[in-house]
């Protein structure tokens, strides 16, 4: 698979994968994928359980190094600069990341404290992502008892809130309502239309709509990329579940 | 250093800890129950001592000391002979638990310049047992001594004792140092493996390796406030000894802390390597458990004395680290010693912190392989 032109060839690249590579002993998680992904782009990666999204996501923010290939992420290097990455991402992993035994309020404090934000930023950042969210009554309320859609939107803005130029998001919105699900997604545009890039990955076919493009992955490959109205005329399909189920129907370790 | 990450982290592990109340209070109140439970079990068993007495040449001394023994709550004189050829049976038969052997002539040593010897045998095949009867039967002795002194001055008896089928016990006060070398693990590595293993079973733990927050930081988070919950139980299970048990604090309650802490460190180490080899919260208490409580219990020489321990075994007790901090403790507590006695241990043990503190970053380094 070829890589595409970015989306605009003037803008910045948030995301730049060369032949990205990661292997497991024998097997082949990550099979030498080419993509980039621009600056303020909501970009969706989809795939099959274990067609290898979030080995792909691990490689990108710097858990795990490439067995083979080059990436860079906000300008720096996987390899090398990683320390300059985690600076300028925030990340959302596939198990909730907010900590129940503490309330709203905390979980806040503690993640503006890590990404070194100061007093009065925390406090003003916290009244408006509280006003936002409608949780100004719960904010000393603990996490554990909120509602687990609050508690994906209130992750969402939690991993935002010392404003990263890429957030990635792994399956974001998995086991959540579809009303949640759009007001997610609501904070996903706003979060775009502020010029941070989102790199989504999702279960929901409906959601890959919402894209700026997406990517499928089968196998450990890219097997197509594009916008979504490219890709569903490319595969002749109506929406893009179409163009997945034929994709992955020829894969090996779809479940 | 990012110094306010690290402080919003410690923040937040100060919260985790003071939220869960129940943890917290049987944390807080397990040196309190460990001391009172093992000091009553420790001392239940022993009264109506059987005392063996050996006297070659009965005179009035010996008559007096020997008549303490029988008026005393805790001795029974089950037999007095004038050789010792009768004690070995009575030992073998458990019909003894301890024999009292004057030397020919004790009464004329006790007018005499000479020391007054007597040899006292204890049967401590149940060490714990043995070492307290040992210790009565030097109080009976010793306040005899006192009281002849008294009255005709300068009197001196020299028992000597031997530890039969268990030569190497020292003092009832045995139990304490270890007890504390015990709490120091529960708390430190098991509460950190747990703690350390709950981030990772969550997925928080990724989340944090993903922020500007290294491996040293999110360990330092982790090991500071179970570090301040160590020190807080070491001067409990202190406290719980001295007023129940009137066990001796003869040094410096200072070093010992700072021994203490260093070996918080070994353990909150241990704990960090288990919780960074395990995938959840349960094999995290497990893996404490068999790694640093058992060998702590059962190796580092606090109920089962080393030196009784099959020749391929006490070797083995070099590299658990309770081991050394028992010595120190012990030599701290009991004997009164100061560093100038326990540096090797202490050295020992300082190593062990380095290496196992480094291998535990280590080991939260993001898998680069």
């Amino acid at each position: 698979m070829t890589a595409p032109a970015p989306a605009s060839a003037t803008r910045e690249l948030a995301i730049d994968a060369k032949n990205l590579t990661r292997r497991f002993g024998t097997f082949t998680a990550v099979d030498h994928i080419t993509f980039n992904v621009g600056a303020g782009e909501v970009f969706g990666f989809l795939g099959a359980n274990g067609a290898g999204k979030t080995t792909a996501i691990k490689i990108l923010v710097g858990l795990i190094a490439p067995t083979e290939g080059e990436a860079r992420v906000a300008g720096f290097d996987v390899r090398t600069q990683r320390a300059q990455i985690r600076r300028n991402i925030g990340y959302m992993s596939q198990k909730f990341s907010l900590y129940g035994d503490l309330t709203v309020r905390e979980n806040i404090q503690l993640y503006g404290g890590i990404y070194a934000l100061t007093d009065a930023q925390i406090r003003d950042r916290t009244k408006v992502l509280l006003d936002s969210l409608g949780l100004t009554a719960s904010a000393d309320d603990l996490v554990a008892s909120l509602p687990l859609g609050w508690k994906q939107k209130l992750a969402l803005s939690v991993a935002l809130l010392h404003e990263p130029k890429i957030v990635f998001l792994d399956e974001p919105t998995g086991g959540v309502d579809p009303i949640t699900r759009r007001q997610f997604w609501e904070l996903i545009y706003a979060a775009a239309a502020g010029g941070t890039t989102v790199f989504v990955t999702t279960h929901y076919m409906d959601e890959a709509e919402y894209c700026d493009r997406i990517s499928i992955m089968v196998d450990g490959r890219i097997a197509a990329l594009g916008t979504p109205a490219e890709l569903k005329k490319q595969y002749d399909a109506t929406t893009v579940d179409d163009v997945f189920v034929r994709l992955a129907r020829g894969a090996k370790a779809a479940e | 250093m990012n110094t306010g990450a690290l402080r919003a982290f410690l923040i937040k592990e100060l919260r985790h800890i003071l939220r869960d109340r129940q943890t917290l209070t049987i944390l807080l109140l397990m040196p309190l129950v460990q001391v009172v439970l093992f000091g009553f079990a420790l001392r239940s068993d022993v009264r109506n001592i059987r005392v063996a007495v050996v006297d070659p040449s009965p005179d009035y001394a010996t008559i007096a000391l020997r008549s303490r023994f029988m008026t005393s709550t805790r001795f029974q004189v089950v037999s007095v002979t004038n050789t010792t050829d009768a004690i070995e049976p009575l030992f073998r038969r458990g019909d003894a638990d301890v024999a009292l052997m004057f030397e020919p002539g004790f009464g004329n040593h006790i007018v005499g310049a000479e020391p007054a010897r007597l040899l006292l045998a204890v049967d401590a095949s149940d060490p714990n047992t043995g070492t307290v009867i040992q210790s009565y039967a030097r109080a009976v002795i010793a306040s005899y001594e006192s009281e002849v002194s008294a009255t005709r001055g300068g009197v001196q008896i020299t028992p000597e004792v031997r530890m039969r089928f268990n030569p190497t016990l020292e003092s009832v006060n045995l139990f304490v140092p270890g007890l504390i070398a015990l709490v120091l693990t529960l708390v430190s590595a098991l509460m950190t493996a747990v703690s350390l293993s709950r981030e990772k079973e969550r997925g928080t733990l990724e989340v944090l390796l993903v922020s500007p927050l290294r491996p040293a930081h999110i360990i330092v988070g982790k090991v500071l406030p179970y570090l301040g919950l160590a020190f807080a139980n070491v001067l409990t299970a202190l406290l719980a000894a001295w007023l129940v048990f009137h066990v001796p604090f003869r040094g410096s309650v200072l070093l010992l802390l700072a021994e203490s802490v260093i070996y918080a460190l070994v353990s909150l180490a241990l704990g960090v390597l288990i919780a960074a080899n395990t995938s959840s919260q349960r094999a995290a208490m497990l893996g404490a458990m068999l790694v640093t409580m058992l060998p702590s219990t059962l190796l580092s020489g606090m109920i089962f004395p080393i030196a009784s321990m099959p020749a391929w075994l006490s070797p083995v007790t070099v590299i658990i680290p309770a081991r050394w901090f028992i010595v120190i403790a012990r030599g701290i507590m009991l004997k009164g010693v100061g560093i100038n006695y326990l540096w090797r241990e202490s050295v020992i043990l300082l190593v062990m912190a380095l290496v196992l503190m480094a291998a535990a970053v280590r080991s939260f380094k993001p898998r680069l392989a």
